[in-house]
């Protein structure tokens, strides 16, 4: 277990982190997850990798977690009014870094943009892999990341920033 | 409709485009690698929109490299939760190095990829998990047969109990277990993990020396000896 634990936790950390926005709830979500795993071992059935296994409990466990916590979508909403803060001296300021902005608006997506974008660029899923985390056929797949991508470029132009795209 | 048929045709992304991600994040086909690759290399546009998409992949590592990693709450909760299921965990305890195979036997190339550079530490850490099952095997087979239970006690590697610093990452802990050899075989009762220490039986004076050196590692907190 310990194994097991050292080498996938910080990943299925940040993943649940980017899910329910909270530390705390994340380091339970893991601990959940790593015990689940203890119980169901002898499920797992290696059609698919672990890391891909762990991401798909860790995502069941932080939607119930966020089922749970009622007071999410005011976060959400809260993290989303980067869109209102074009005259703020501090955003013109971070507009001369578009990295810094980009990831400010990677943080403001919707919960279902964020857990794709996650799944493709940073655990480096396969469409069949995130079609199989997210539970969705893999042509939506493809399609729910080039939305998300619309959706980041928005974000993006809201705070003063054109990348040539879309 | 004809022309608004064809015009939201026209928005519709093609399926080369919908691939660019991951493309950018290396985990296609060679076969459909080969067909983005020609794309990109006779249509300027979505090479331009290649260049945005290696941005937005380049940030989305940086944000989640910037989440940091779980404090060593996590893993205590963990192990408390698993003391708590005796049933399981004798039942499982010993099918553990036969899940561990198991899981490793499924890992992708890629997910092996991703942890290249913690390797080693995991072999090591692997060798000392199923090591110590064994071991524990071994000494319930002679708990059952011997008549007393100093012999088993004496034959036994060192095991301490260890209270890690509030402030202690898994990272640090993880290397303090390969430095030492040691593997985690129970916890976290109280916040106290209980190591064993390689799989051979040391002399007093060896355990006394180790338990001190452990002792006066920083993320140690407290380091008692325990059968």
């Amino acid at each position: 277990m310990q194994v097991l634990y050292g080498r996938h936790h910080v990943r299925v950390f940040r993943f649940g982190l980017r899910l329910v926005r909270d530390e705390q709830v994340a380091e339970d979500l893991i601990s959940e997850v790593f015990l689940d795993v203890w119980r169901q071992a002898g499920k797992f059935e290696g059609r698919s990798a672990v890391s891909t296994w762990l991401l798909a409990i860790t995502r069941f466990k932080a939607l119930s977690a966020l089922r749970r916590r009622k007071d999410v979508e005011l976060k959400d909403e809260a993290a989303l009014a980067i869109e209102d803060t074009s005259d703020d001296p501090e955003v013109a300021v971070q507009k001369k870094d578009t990295g810094q902005v980009l990831r400010k608006c990677l943080t403001a997506l919707s919960q279902d943009h964020r857990e794709i974008i996650d799944l493709v660029y940073y655990h480096e899923k396969s469409v069949e892999d995130v079609a199989e985390i997210v539970g969705i056929p893999e042509n939506t797949v493809k399609t729910r990341l080039f939305y998300a991508r619309k959706k980041l470029a928005e974000l993006l132009k809201a705070a003063g920033v054109e990348r040539g795209w879309p | 409709m004809m022309a608004l048929s064809k015009k939201i045709l026209e928005q519709e992304p093609g399926d080369i485009e919908l691939l660019l991600p991951w493309h950018a994040a290396g985990t296609l086909s060679a076969r459909d690698a080969r067909r983005v690759e020609e794309a990109l290399a006779s249509d300027p546009d979505l090479a331009r929109q290649y260049a945005v998409i290696r941005e937005e992949y380049a940030e989305t590592i940086d944000l989640n490299e910037s989440l940091g990693a779980p404090s060593v709450r996590a893993i205590q909760n963990l192990f408390a939760a698993i003391d708590a299921e005796p049933a399981q965990e004798a039942r499982t305890s010993f099918n553990l190095s036969a899940r561990i195979s198991s899981f490793f036997a499924s890992l992708s190339p890629r997910a092996l990829a991703w942890s290249a550079g913690v390797g080693a530490v995991v072999l090591l850490l692997q060798a000392g998990v199923i090591g110590a099952v064994l071991i524990q095997g071994a000494n319930y087979q002679m708990a059952s047969l011997s008549t007393g239970e100093h012999e088993v006690v004496e034959q036994a590697p060192p095991r301490a109990l260890v209270r890690f610093a509030a402030d202690a990452r898994m990272a640090d802990i993880t290397a303090l277990l390969e430095t030492y050899q040691a593997s985690i075989i129970g916890g976290a009762k109280g916040g106290m993990f209980r190591l064993q220490f390689g799989d051979k039986p040391v002399t007093e004076q060896e355990a006394t020396n180790l338990l001190n050196r452990l002792q006066g590692e920083k993320i140690v907190s407290l380091a008692v000896a325990t059968p």
